[in-house]
């Protein structure tokens, strides 16, 4: 049995294939042949980007090229937990943090409020200091249904804070987080939205400005709040291009309503396009990284009359919030001294920190009975994939235990069906559903564990872990493979133990829907439509400045034109042996129809999705719809680092699209 | 072995019970530490020691300055790496810097300085910096600059123009082509591509000058 790094199957061929490539690129970067000019010059590169299959290009020694050493920083880069190869050598190791002391928290559900002032107006309220690109779309299209002063109201108001919840073991941590009026908090109040219940929320910029600075040392005071994964009017959306200073504000509206609601499926909507678990975070362009980092991030969970939020009705699903619980997964780093967050702020390849949170808490446990529970779990980044196993029986006799688990949502959206799994991956930006069912484990203990393999920026530790045979029997490899590069997936219990559960209390009545029954979701909508045009996007690194088609980001500059309610297809590639980039596209999900022209088989690239893994030597196409609004959207890499540094591009949705294929 | 200490890290911090419980007797003994007041300026003091290093520099004037001390401090600057005789990157890059020197007019030398540093300080003389400085019609407030070798090279990994991959971090021709800026008192630090268009960089730039502005745009 062969498998490639997304646990597939392959054939003994296409595995041998891997390694071939795997060792041939060690090869090359040996020989400082990596750029693309390079490659063609020696003829090792096809005009489609693959790497001729050849053996023997033995440049330097194979054994100086088999470890993934960091650059060499003068010696001063030597403490332990250092993450060596992310920054540029001069970060050390957080202080140490004892693991699950503190509970989890439990995200506040955000408040609404009778009134703003002053009212919301469909035009910008310049005169009052809102900021917003154009006037909202939804009222223009039905006002009865979506009143320029929908009933749903909330306030936000984005304040710099200070908390010592991260860990008793450090000092107290200055923050920016969101305040519905019951004091700011990161991560942000949790909406609870329902489909066809429309809600404006203001947006306030009350962050120190300049001149009350009281910079911690990383962040913006200039924001723009994107609601990821919502089908939303491009003036809602939060467009890093449209960004606000201290003082400012922007209403933003969410119409709350299904795809297809003004197009294909008028007037409700396709209720295949549900949405269930989305977020929300700053996306100011250039500086979305360090502002997520400092707190600028939260759950927005949307309900209809099938994912209800109660598991008397509907689909019976674990009852919102007391056994749906989202989790907020970030990486950070303190400083060794001042035990202060810190960014690195000169970094252009992907950040990773030492310390592992949820919900805004270091390692925290959560106190669970012995039933099905519903966890929405997200991954901020800025940089880090996580792949989460059950792990049982951690420190006993015995090795530890990987116990399975359903997956029901794939970036928050329900799939047709549960799948049981014994491991999810997800990237930054990315969310799945799950649902664990704690009732065999009375009196135990679980946790959720990372278990992959990640050195630096790039991705899952990319090349060599590829080809990490995942039994025993394949050891063709063995000599590509080296020990310091373990593979993808560390041995059960080795990982990052990240959240513990403690299973407490006896047998108690759940009447949610057992997964393992196999209930029916919504069924995925259709991908047979005839594309209006196929679009290709090259996710490439050109001397260090990340680009798609060769391009950068220009917030003055559309790239192309989509068609409003047509479908295309997009095809993602990435030319690059070593990098791994989360495609974030805004406006309407997406389905994979393939990788490398083979149907997707991983559960997590089944369902709906708004971000895709890109990753190396991939070409991945894409089905999309762009239904119902009309206006400026961005594609990009959400590992966010990359995203700041000019791997977006803008594109906008008009009455007649264009056809650059390549745009 | 690195990598192998970070892993080793990671799994005590987060692993055994036994080890988890070894650690959590060291940390308990730690939350008697009383940490160091952070400050404003201590944050900014950090930022200088780990990214800003206050090295010795020539001007294409050949003028002797300190990198933090005289370049950098209470300033908006940029900052990009070439060398003189670069066919690759490199022109289009200075190209691009001496349009968006124009854009920002005469803000460039009062309220913004722009700094284009050597990769090959051995061949990069002040002679030929000042030459080369010509060539890009460079104005007041765009300095070219030189160095020791080793201070150039601790230079441009603090201010984080390395790559992961030590193999193409040596090859000059793959050299990272980011203009990075910043505002040096407010601690606002980003970049972007030196080969993104000018009239963007431009902006970009500005921002580090006036950052309370808001922006939108109409699609």
């Amino acid at each position: 049995m062969y498998f490639n790094v997304f646990g597939e199957k392959v054939s003994r061929r296409r595995y041998k294939e891997m390694c071939e490539a795997a060792k041939n690129r060690r090869e090359l970067i040996a020989a400082g042949l990596t750029s693309r000019r390079d490659l063609f010059k020696m003829g090792l590169l096809t005009a489609s980007g693959m790497l001729v299959a050849k053996s023997g290009l033995s440049a330097r020694a194979y054994g100086q090229t088999q470890t993934n050493n960091p650059p060499s920083s003068g010696g001063t880069n030597t403490s332990p937990g250092t993450n060596q190869n992310c920054v540029p050598g001069n970060q050390t190791a957080s202080p140490p943090t004892r693991a699950f002391i503190s509970p989890l928290p439990i995200i506040p559900l955000a408040r609404t409020v009778s009134a703003l002032s002053p009212t919301p107006t469909e035009n910008p309220n310049t005169a009052a200091g809102e900021v917003r690109a154009a006037p909202f779309q939804a009222p223009q299209i039905d006002s009865t249904r979506f009143p320029v002063v929908p009933a749903t109201l909330y306030k936000f108001t984005q304040k710099q804070f200070t908390t010592s919840g991260m860990s008793p073991d450090l000092p107290a941590q200055t923050l920016w987080g969101f305040d519905d009026g019951t004091g700011p908090r990161s991560p942000g109040p949790t909406y609870q939205a329902f489909y066809g219940r429309p809600q404006l929320t203001r947006n306030v910029n009350a962050l120190p400005n300049i001149n009350q600075v009281n910079n911690t040392g990383f962040g913006m005071p200039s924001v723009s709040t994107h609601l990821h994964n919502a089908h939303n009017p491009s003036e809602s959306d939060g467009n890093p291009c449209d960004f606000y200073p201290a003082g400012h504000f922007c209403d933003q509206y969410y119409p709350n309503v299904l795809a297809g609601f003004n197009s294909d499926h008028a007037p409700n909507g396709d209720i295949s396009e549900s949405l269930s678990t989305l977020w929300y975070h700053d996306h100011r362009i250039d500086f979305t990284s360090q502002n997520t980092y400092k707190g600028l991030a939260g759950f927005y969970c949307l309900f209809n009359q099938f994912d209800t939020g109660s598991d008397q009705t509907g689909f019976r699903l674990p009852s919102f919030p007391q056994h749906d619980i989202p989790l907020m997964f970030n990486d950070k780093v303190f400083d060794p001294t001042t035990g202060q967050l810190v960014f690195d702020l000169f970094n252009l390849d992907g950040i990773l920190g030492d310390k592992f949170l949820v919900n805004g808490v270091i390692q925290p446990f959560l106190n669970v009975e012995p039933r099905r529970y519903r966890f929405r779990m997200l991954d901020t980044g800025p940089s880090r994939f996580y792949e989460f196993f059950l792990t049982g029986n951690v420190g006993g006799a015995g090795s530890p235990t990987t116990n399975p688990y359903f997956l029901i949502g794939t970036d928050g959206n329900l799939i047709p069906n549960p799948i049981q799994v014994q491991s999810v991956r997800i990237g930054p930006a990315e969310r799945v559903d799950v649902i664990i069912d704690f009732s065999k484990f009375a009196g135990k203990t679980l946790y959720l564990e990372n278990r992959l393999n990640q050195l630096n920026g790039q991705g899952p530790a990319a090349v060599d872990s590829q080809l990490a045979p995942q039994n025993s029997s394949t050891t063709e490899c063995s000599g590509v493979l080296n020990s310091a590069n373990q593979g993808a997936i560390k041995p059960a219990g080795a990982g990052d133990l990240i959240l513990k559960f403690n299973v407490s209390g006896t047998a108690c009545i759940d009447n949610s829907v057992d997964p393992a029954t196999n209930p029916s979701f919504y069924q995925l909508p259709s991908t047979t439509a005839t594309p209006r045009i196929v679009r290709t996007f090259k996710f490439d690194r050109l001397n260090g400045q990340w680009s798609i088609n060769g391009q950068f980001m220009d917030c003055n500059q559309f790239r192309f034109a989509v068609q409003q309610n047509s479908a295309e297809h997009w095809l993602l590639t990435n030319l690059t042996g070593d990098w791994t980039h989360p495609v974030h596209i805004h406006l309407e999900e997406h389905q994979i129809m393939n990788r490398n022209r083979v149907a997707p088989t991983v559960p997590t690239d089944l369902g709906r999705k708004d971000v895709t893994q890109l990753h190396p030597n991939e070409r991945v196409e894409l089905f999309f719809r762009f239904r119902d609004w009309l206006g400026k959207y961005p594609i990009h890499c959400h590992n966010v680092v990359h995203e700041d540094h000019a791997m977006m591009a803008l594109w906008h949705v008009v009455p007649q699209g264009d056809n650059v294929a390549v745009p | 072995m690195p990598d192998v200490s970070r892993r080793k890290f990671l799994g005590l911090t987060a692993a055994a019970p036994l080890a988890a419980m070894a650690l959590a007797k060291g940390a308990a003994a730690e939350t008697a530490k009383v940490w160091p007041t952070v400050t404003e300026e201590s944050a900014r003091r950090r930022l200088q020691q780990l990214n800003l290093p206050n090295l010795p520099l020539v001007t294409h004037e050949g003028k002797r300055v300190l990198f933090y001390d005289d370049l950098v401090k209470d300033k908006a600057v940029s900052f990009n790496f070439f060398f003189a005789n670069c066919d690759e990157v490199c022109p289009l890059v200075m190209a691009n810097l001496a349009r968006v020197q124009k854009l920002l007019g005469n803000q460039v030398g009062r309220k913004f300085f722009m700094y284009s540093l050597t990769l090959k300080p051995e061949e990069d003389t002040v002679e030929v910096l000042r030459h080369h400085r010509a060539m890009y019609g460079a104005g007041p407030g765009w300095t070219f600059l030189t160095g020791k070798p080793d201070d150039m090279e601790k230079l441009r990994r603090a201010i984080g123009f390395s790559y992961p991959d030590p193999a193409i971090d040596k090859d000059k021709t793959q050299h990272i082509g980011n203009v990075r800026y910043g505002n040096e008192p407010l601690m606002y630090w980003s970049a972007c591509p030196g080969m993104a268009h000018p009239n963007f960089i431009a902006e970009s730039l500005a921002w580090m000058i006036h950052p309370d502005q808001s922006r939108v745009q109409a699609s």
